[in-house]
């Protein structure tokens, strides 16, 4: 009886301590019991979660960008209207000039990647404050958007392969009506990973003294987070399977988390974030950091408006329409701090799949735009005052 | 006298640490007392505490003010009672001016708006109190530390005070200065103002403490009066560290100077913001093995100095040649700096020499990563070795590396931003104001780690506003007055007299 309460009590101790970390599951959790119960559980089933993640596709790889963004201490606005000009660009090389789309691909991310090298050298090297080049860029691509659909309006993209990368399923390994196989392996694998590195991190620290939660803690991690990895792969393996956005998604995070955490050039981002004057001295160019920051942003806007186009089967003149917004807000709702130099991109993904849980289960309920503007905005402010509360707490 | 302060029982707990442990703390009306005790002792925690910085139940304890025992539950609440606190980390707006900052959060209103006519008259009034000769519409970043300090004292005076909180007060002042701030308390004491003073500097505390109270490790050790004829240095070195220091300044064997290491000519630099030379025609040398001292008084260029050495980080216009080994260098940033072999300790470390938010490995890695990385890729475990090593080394004290920087004390710091610059292994290692706020102990661990340095043929430049100090550790010192070297002495013959007067003429 006494272990039992004693297993409680260091649970909501831990609970407390971490609340930051766990808050946005338990607003996940929370968004997604709301919407489960007006819908009818209509939002939970197969078909709207497997749509679900196919829609953060495109603001997640926005969010893990903008993390890096705002940690330097800066923000772009212009995300969105690149993301659909370069989506625009791509689909016009395709349809009117019948580029193969393999060099398509390629030569629409360099654009990205230039549009951010832009910014970025606006901000390092002309001291322009990052809101205004990227406000400037913002309006810039809208036009530029404009220009290149004018005379055609949308324009639709016939590309199988193209279309695939946002409305296609990987394949599978063996035939089995009903399930998808191979999205369950890589599920069990995920979790036999995610187990092992837990393990190994742990290993790691007792071996320098330092502090580790107690074996039932981790184990009740463990089995939480592995249920619900595997729950989310069962879902999805009893409907189309894994989709390639699904996997673009998380190699980005994939990469992104290891340079981050890994890497030098993670490590200065950070010191540039946390305090760039002590960033410099200690033999660090912030200005090439800021550069590389902007350009690696311009490169997901890129792949971003590949997605959107992608999913929309399409280049509209609308597309890329307040991504920005999402991308920052997911950010934030992931926990980055507007002070810089603190956010993880691992965050980002999750406060993306807020967002787009938040949409999406407000236009299944048949929410007016209106309001669902507003509930977003809502969203946000309450996510950074939590943030901003419980990070003065520590 | 009756005492105007009385802290019982004080426990604070931080994850990890206990900084207070049952401490008891008893001020009498109108006296100066000073608090001593090593870095970590928890001298700021209890200030903190009394200040309102930590909430009535983020601590145990009481605190009596008048006989009165007080909820504090902000500084809001301990301003009210007359208590003012001047912390150890300076907390001024850089860009707000001078009178501005005096009078945030207690502005001088006529109906609902600011009286600023009144406020600047008021303002002009404490700065020459605290005798500090700026115009109160000069904005505070354009002043140095020493003068923000004052700045700040002004501050606390122009609130109507009863019990004033110092927490290292002169660490960032000169001798002069240090000297007017003391006599500025005595005068405040007979107006009826009780003052406490933490401080690391034994001299002065000597020279003006009515009460001395030691706290080593979290506990009260003892209170030494001056009445009783209790208070002198041996007795509180001892105290503080459980240990008697005989030498302040550790011998290092003489050495016969080896071949120049660091050759600057004709170095000038000018700063665009200012519209003025901050470094005029400046030309020195410094040999393998020796300590080259850099005295002056604040604001004679001698941090210029090394920052346009070590890359040129603000963006002076900088002329002038610099030889390293006899070899021509070109030192563009501090990047190119620290690969030709410079290290620079700065003397803001919170400023511009680390980053609080993060933790102690990260911060002792962070100049040199490639000596921990493969490919570009951080080993972890090697960080962790490095920095325990140095946590050994020149002992910081905390529970782990993990600590995040802000989470450590003022000296901690220190000793962390200096292991920072060890690890780049550098060549000419530059210091500027090392020991600040660094308790006895570890002034003596850093003279002594010094000395090891030099002797394995390290060339240290060491910029310092205590003469004693630059008297004591270098072999030669250059007087700098204004931008320009005034004057070359060497360390063995040289009287403070001397050196005074090529600082001021
Ligand atoms: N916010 C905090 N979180 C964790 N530990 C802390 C925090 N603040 C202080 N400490 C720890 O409490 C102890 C006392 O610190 P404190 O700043 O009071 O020392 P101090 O006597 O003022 O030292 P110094 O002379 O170096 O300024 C130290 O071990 C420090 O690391
Ligand atoms: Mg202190």
């Amino acid at each position: 009886m006494n272990k039992i309460k004693n297993y409680f009590s260091e649970l909501s101790v831990l609970l407390k301590l971490n609340v930051r970390e766990y808050g946005m599951f338990i607003a996940l959790a929370v968004i997604m019991l709301i919407f489960s119960y007006y819908s009818g559980g209509l939002f939970v089933s197969p078909r709207n979660l497997s749509n679900l993640l196919n829609q953060t596709g495109y603001i997640a790889v926005l969010a893990v960008g903008m993390t890096l963004v705002i940690i330097i201490r800066h923000i772009d606005l212009s995300v969105g209207y690149v993301a659909g000009f370069v989506g625009a660009v791509a689909a016009i090389m395709m349809v009117q000039y019948g580029v193969p789309v393999g060099i398509v691909i390629v030569a629409v991310l360099l654009l990205g990647t230039l549009i951010g090298l832009w910014h970025g050298f606006l901000v390092a090297f002309m001291g322009l404050p990052a809101f205004v080049s990227t406000l400037a860029g913002m309006l810039i691509f809208r036009g530029a958007l404009l220009q290149v659909t004018q005379g055609t309006g949308t324009i639709i993209i016939p590309n199988e392969f193209f279309n695939a990368i946002s409305n296609g399923y990987i394949p599978d390994i063996v035939k089995v009506p009903g399930v998808h196989v191979l999205t369950l392996v890589l599920g069990l694998a995920g979790v036999g990973f995610f187990i092992y590195s837990e393990f190994k991190t742990r290993k790691n620290k007792l071996k320098y003294n330092f502090k580790v939660i107690s074996m039932s803690m981790l184990l009740t991690k463990l089995v939480f987070v592995s249920s619900i990895i595997l729950l989310i792969t069962y879902i999805l393996a009893t409907y189309n399977g894994i989709s390639w956005t699904v996997v673009i998604m998380l190699v980005t995070v994939g990469i992104y988390q290891f340079i981050t955490n890994k890497t030098v050039i993670g490590r200065h981002i950070y010191a540039v974030g946390g305090n760039p004057e002590a960033a410099e001295l200690s033999g660090i160019s912030v200005k090439k950091i800021t550069l590389l920051v902007f350009a690696s942003m311009g490169f997901l806007s890129a792949v971003s408006g590949i997605l959107f186009a992608s999913r929309l089967r399409s280049a509209t003149v609308t597309a890329g329409v307040l991504f920005e917004l999402d991308a920052i807000a997911a950010a934030y709702v992931g926990g980055v701090s507007a002070k810089g130099g603190i956010g993880k991109v691992t965050g980002s993904i999750i406060g993306a799949i807020v967002m787009a849980s938040l949409s999406s289960g407000m236009n299944l309920i048949g929410m007016d735009i209106s309001i669902q503007y507003i509930v977003r905005g809502l969203v946000l402010i309450v996510a950074v005052v939590f943030d901003v509360r419980t990070r003065n707490k520590k | 006298m009756s005492n105007i302060l009385e802290m019982r029982n004080i426990t604070k707990d931080f994850p990890g640490v206990r900084a207070l442990d049952d401490v008891s703390f008893l001020v009498k009306e109108g006296e100066i007392h000073c608090l001593v005790g090593e870095n970590g002792a928890g001298k700021s925690t209890l200030m903190k505490i009394l200040s309102g910085v930590y909430r009535k139940g983020e601590y145990q304890g009481d605190i009596v003010l008048s006989g009165e025992v007080m909820n504090f539950h902000g500084i809001r609440d301990s301003e009210r009672m007359g208590i003012g606190i001047i912390h150890q980390e300076l907390a001024l707006i850089p860009e707000l001016s001078v009178y501005e900052n005096m009078y945030l959060g207690h502005e001088i209103k006529r109906g609902s708006f600011i009286d600023w006519n009144e406020t600047i008259t008021q303002s002009v009034e404490f700065l020459r109190k605290v005798n500090l000769a700026v115009e109160p519409e000069e904005k505070v970043k354009n002043l140095g530390v020493g003068k923000q300090q004052l700045v700040e004292i002004a501050k606390a005076l122009s609130k109507d005070l009863k019990l004033l909180i110092l927490d290292e007060p002169t660490a960032a002042l000169n001798e002069e200065e240090s000297d007017n701030l003391l006599k500025l308390l005595t005068e405040l004491k007979s107006h009826g103002v009780t003052s406490i003073m933490i401080s690391h500097k034994l001299k002065e505390v000597i020279s003006i403490a009515d009460t001395v109270t030691v706290l080593r490790d979290g506990k009260t050790i003892c209170s030494l009066s001056k009445e009783k004829n209790e208070i002198n240095t041996q007795v509180i070195i001892k105290n503080m560290v459980g240990r008697e220091i005989s030498d302040v300044f550790p011998k290092r064997p003489i050495k016969e100077a080896g071949s120049v290491a660091l050759e600057v000519k004709n170095l000038n630099a000018f700063n665009r913001e200012l519209g003025r030379d901050i470094i005029k025609d400046a030309s020195f040398r410094v040999k393998k093995g020796e300590v080259v001292g850099i005295a002056g008084l604040m604001g004679a260029g001698r941090t210029e100095l090394a920052l346009s050495l070590f890359g040129n980080p603000l963006q002076y216009v900088v002329s002038g040649e610099i030889l390293i080994e006899g070899k021509k260098v070109s030192l563009s940033s501090p990047k190119s700096a620290i690969e030709a072999g410079l290290a620079y300790v700065t003397e803001d470390r919170k400023g511009n020499g680390l980053i609080l938010i993060q933790d102690i490995k990260q911060n002792i890695t962070l100049a040199n990563l490639r000596e921990i990385s493969k490919n570009s890729i951080i080993d972890a475990n090697q960080e962790i070795n490095v920095a325990n090593e140095y946590k050994q080394s020149i002992n910081i004290k905390t529970p782990s590396v993990e600590q995040k920087v802000q989470n450590l004390s003022g000296g901690n710091q220190q000793k962390v931003s200096l292991s920072k610059w060890l690890f780049t292994l550098p060549k000419i290692l530059i210091l500027d104001e090392p020991t600040r706020g660094i308790d006895v102990g570890a002034k003596f661990e850093i003279y002594t780690i010094i000395n090891t340095l030099v002797d394995e043929g390290l060339s240290i430049i060491l910029i310092s506003s205590e003469l004693p100090e630059v008297m004591g550790m270098s072999d030669r010192i250059y007087v700098m007055n204004q931008g320009r070297i005034a004057g070359e002495v060497e360390a063995k013959t040289a009287t403070a007299e001397q050196i005074m007067e090529l600082a001021t003429d």
